[in-house]
């Protein structure tokens, strides 16, 4: 197996790591974006959309109905949560809005544990998508559902980007980002606006949480914590609110972490994680706008 | 003044009723409540100094249980002896093994580690504000928790840290207790506290009147640091064996659950919290068991108690953001003229 | 008791109600009262100023009758039904526009995006398609610039999009918040030009404006605010005598 080989298969796997991230750091800088909310909660979108996906195929629903399903409930779950728990507190200091949701993460991870049980559970896959090819010899693989990872996260992030420019309920969610008086004035149901950003946010969790499962193999409760400190990162690379920029910070970290496990010495690689936060902090010291906006500042 | 020394005479009988408790308690109470007792003590030793940050200069830090990881496993490392270093952790560097130390110095230089910690990490840190402050701290908590993980031949990573003796006893958690308040009460009613209240309150203005804001705030964090350290070696002497993911984001939202439902800014606001929420965790445990009543079974809830918890969190967060004591100081005797006024008392009562 | 004072607030009732008429309207913010029992109103056709000192209350006045800030007390009714508890969505709707004080465009939004929110609460395509291509004649820079964000537009060019973004509503009583401000002088004139103009076509305008001889050229009638209560009010033309009005403004005697 030649390096180039190897370069090629790191390069896959930092796409379809980087497609998940991206999924999920959208829904966290749009929420951000027209809130200010740091959305703790959103990981659990991801809970949702899997087990629904879960639940969905041991009923017999065929699988890609279930992925529309489990995009279906994570939507859902975003609206209510910003009913029951955010719609309260809007427009309250930033700290009592994180705090908030860090108690809706809290309750929603534990009723997910009451429900489901702690331990992981299997997550089957039709035979279609339990498949990997291999080219060269076995130097590259790739499965069939790194393809329906990168498939499925293209066609929603162009269905996105239709949508924030081409719709009213879109252009209307960045002008309410931008300057939520002014979408007052202009006459926008902000209401309205705010329970579709958590519709739509919660969506690409949800499709993110039937992705990351069937990565994986297993749902469980407490599967999307990571993924959403991941995608924290990626949309404070990005800098945080933007979605262009959460796209751009989640494909930056996928590759920066395969790169970190691929080409760094053993002794470091399994230190993977502390690194990127610390990525984290010193991009919140020193660009706290993100890669693409030096400028915003939100130090003391 | 007559003042002064009405409050010294209060603090003294307040240290001698601790000192009877801590002593005769565990006789009176039985295991049971000396448990919870000693949790409470623990516990108020961390939340009034996770407070003293978050409460009193606006720098809402999740990192706090970072400490608390850092110092348990510092003063495990200690208390080890040489056999125990050599069979639980053959790979540790031979100045760190076979320490055996004594409860109290372990329990100061694990202050003092992470003390030095917050220093460190606080230069940067404290000079983000709001939400990104929140999420920088987290940041730090998920570091120390990887490090933790990954540091074999300190921590035996993931697996379980065992062989610490159990010594956090009534009498160590209460002394504890009484020093960390005292001493945060000292910081919080002089010129400094008034200082850190003022940054929280106003930065730029406090800026604006000569105050150094990230001295300030740093202070109140390596301050809060140590006696997280305290509370992580209390911890650790308590348990005798842990893992990283004992000092984790459970524990983070335990502690900020109580802080903010008892109410930040205020000591005994934390201490409310403390009480209120380790009764009701224990109530609800009963709960969480199970248990039968006239024949009428209750099935086992797993997580209920923490979903309760929750719930009461966001309840605060919506109806009360102030807390059950609303930044005040719940007192039981007529406030005394050392005691400096913070802006939020002008806001009338609702206790 | 000042010399001067407001003349009083009549309407014949028999005739049909004003467009806009707003009565004892009291606003606070927090402790400090920033309307103290305001009464004015706005009839069909009329283009009526609002004046006074900074602080006076002016934009107050606006940011109520478009239900951005909650008054305490007093009453606003458009045609007779009052608005002051609806929405700003449904206020919008109900045909009043709002063009802010330091224009509020959409800064990250195109031209043509801009645009199309301020017809967010219309209904009616063909007619926004039409009115689109009146505003784009009425500011033809606007309509070379339509693919721009409307962040690279220089101060006057926001200006025209906001004022353009607030009439593709349609309103049928326009509130403008000062929009000479931050406006270099020469385009100013043509700001107010236009509003000349939006005025022959029958446009109802409540306008804020700091530049006095600019305002009263344009309004029919103009009330002075100081300190959160109407001081004085009139024909345009019987305020040009400046000497009240200044002493309306500042409160000297």
């Amino acid at each position: 197996m030649d390096y180039a080989d190897y370069l090629i298969q790191q390069g896959i796997n930092a796409i379809s790591l980087g497609s998940l991230y991206a999924l999920v750091a959208v829904g966290l800088s749009i929420v951000f974006g027209i809130l200010r909310l740091t959305n703790f909660a959103h990981g659990d979108m991801m809970m949702v959309g899997a087990f629904s996906t879960l639940l969905s195929s041991l009923a017999g629903v065929p699988f890609l109905w279930g992925i529309g399903i489990g995009v279906v409930a994570g939507a859902a779950g975003g609206m209510i949560m910003e009913r029951v728990a955010y719609r309260p507190v809007r427009g309250a200091p930033d700290v009592t809005l994180l705090l908030t949701s860090l108690a809706v993460t809290y309750i929603l991870e534990n009723l997910g544990i009451l429900v489901f049980g702690s331990s992981p559970k299997n997550f089957p896959l039709p035979d279609w998508l339990d498949t990997s090819w291999e080219f060269r010899d076995g130097a590259l693989t790739f499965t069939s559902i790194n393809v329906l990872t990168v498939a499925l996260t293209v066609v929603s992030l162009l269905f996105l980007g239709w949508f924030v420019t081409r719709t009213t309920t879109g252009l209307g969610m960045r002008a309410a980002a931008e300057d939520m008086g002014a979408a007052h004035l202009v006459g926008l149901n902000v209401n309205r606006l705010i329970v579709a950003a958590f519709a739509l946010a919660s969506a690409y969790a949800g499709l993110a949480g039937v992705l990351w499962a069937a990565q994986a193999g297993v749902v469980q409760p407490l599967m999307g914590f990571t993924p959403l400190l991941k995608a924290f990162v990626a949309a404070i690379i990005g800098g945080f609110g933007s979605i262009g920029g959460a796209l751009f910070g989640g494909y930056l970290l996928g590759t920066l972490e395969v790169a970190i496990v691929a080409f760094l010495p053993d002794e470091i690689s399994p230190y993977r994680d502390p690194i990127v936060f610390a990525l984290l902090i010193v991009f919140l010291l020193f660009r706290p706008g993100g890669i693409l906006q030096p400028n915003r500042e939100e130090k003391l | 003044m007559s003042h002064t020394i009405r409050t010294r005479l209060i603090v003294a009988a307040a240290i001698l009723l601790a000192a009877i408790v801590a002593v005769f308690g565990p006789g009176l109470l039985g295991d049971y409540f000396t448990r919870i007792l000693l949790l409470i003590c623990m516990n108020g030793v961390l939340v009034a100094s996770l407070g003293l940050c978050n409460g009193f200069t606006g720098v809402f830090s999740l990192g706090h249980v970072g400490f608390v990881a850092t110092a348990a496993y510092v003063n495990g490392i200690l208390s080890l002896t040489a056999e125990q270093s050599a069979s639980l952790l053959p790979n540790l560097p031979a100045w760190l093994s076979g320490w055996g130390m004594h409860f109290l110095p372990a329990t100061l230089i694990a202050g003092l580690v992470t003390a030095a910690l917050a220093a460190l990490v606080g230069l940067p840190l404290m000079r983000l504000s709001g939400h990104f402050v929140s999420v920088a701290t987290m940041g730090f908590l998920i570091i120390v928790n990887g490090v933790l993980v990954n540091a074999d031949e300190f921590t035996r990573g993931s697996r379980t840290f065992t062989g610490v003796p159990l010594d956090t006893t009534l009498p160590w958690a209460m002394g504890w207790l009484v020093i960390t308040l005292l001493v945060l009460a000292r910081i919080i009613y002089s010129p400094i506290g008034r200082a850190m209240r003022a940054v929280r309150d106003n930065a730029i203005a406090a800026r604006g009147i000569g105050i150094n804001v990230l001295r300030t705030r740093l202070l109140a964090f390596v301050v809060g640091a140590f006696f997280a350290g305290v509370g992580g070696s209390l911890y650790a002497r308590y348990l005798g064996s842990f893992s990283p993911a004992t000092f984790y984001f459970s524990m983070m939202i335990n502690q900020i659950a109580m802080l903010v439902l008892g109410g930040m800014g205020s000591l005994s606001g934390a201490m409310i919290g403390v009480v209120v929420i380790g009764t009701m965790t224990e109530l609800l445990r009963a709960l969480e068991r199970g248990f039968s009543i006239d024949g009428v079974t209750m099935p086992p809830l797993f997580g209920a108690s923490q979903i309760a918890l929750g719930l009461v969190f966001i309840l605060i967060m919506i109806y009360r953001p102030t807390g059950i004591a609303g930044g005040r100081e719940i007192v039981l005797w007529p406030r005394t003229s050392t005691r400096p006024a913070p802006s939020v008392e002008e806001a009338p009562s609702r206790n | 008791m000042a010399t001067l004072e407001a003349a009083p607030e009549t309407h014949d009732a028999a005739a049909a109600p004003p467009l806009l008429a707003i009565t004892d309207l009291t606003v606070s913010y927090g402790p400090v009262r920033a309307l103290k029992g305001v009464s004015l109103h706005v009839e069909q056709g009329e283009v009526v100023a609002l004046l006074g000192a900074n602080g006076a209350g002016k934009s107050t006045t606006l940011r109520a009758i478009s239900g951005l800030v909650r008054p305490r007390a007093g009453d606003i009714r458009l045609r007779g039904s009052s608005i002051m508890r609806l929405p700003p969505a449904k206020i919008v709707r109900n045909g009043v526009a709002h063009c802010p004080e330091g224009r509020r465009v959409f800064a990250s939004l195109t031209v043509a995006e801009n645009l199309r929110l301020g017809a967010a609460s219309r209904e009616d395509a063909s007619g926004v398609d039409e009115d689109r291509e009146k505003l784009l004649s009425l500011f033809p820079i606007l309509r070379t610039r339509r693919n721009q964000t409307a962040g690279t537009l220089s101060g006057g060019e926001q200006q025209q999009l906001a004022l353009a973004r607030a009439l593709m509503a349609r309103p049928s009583l326009l509130l403008l918040d000062e929009p000479s401000l931050g406006v270099a002088p020469l385009l100013v004139r043509d700001i107010f030009r236009t509003l000349g103009q939006l005025k022959r076509q029958g446009v109802t305008m409540l306008l804020v404006e700091q530049n006095l001889s600019l305002a009263l050229d344009i309004a029919d009638r103009a009330y002075v605010l100081r300190t959160g209560e109407v001081r004085l009010s009139g024909v345009a033309e019987d305020l040009r005598d400046g000497e009240r009005v200044a002493e309306a403004y500042l409160g000297s005697r």
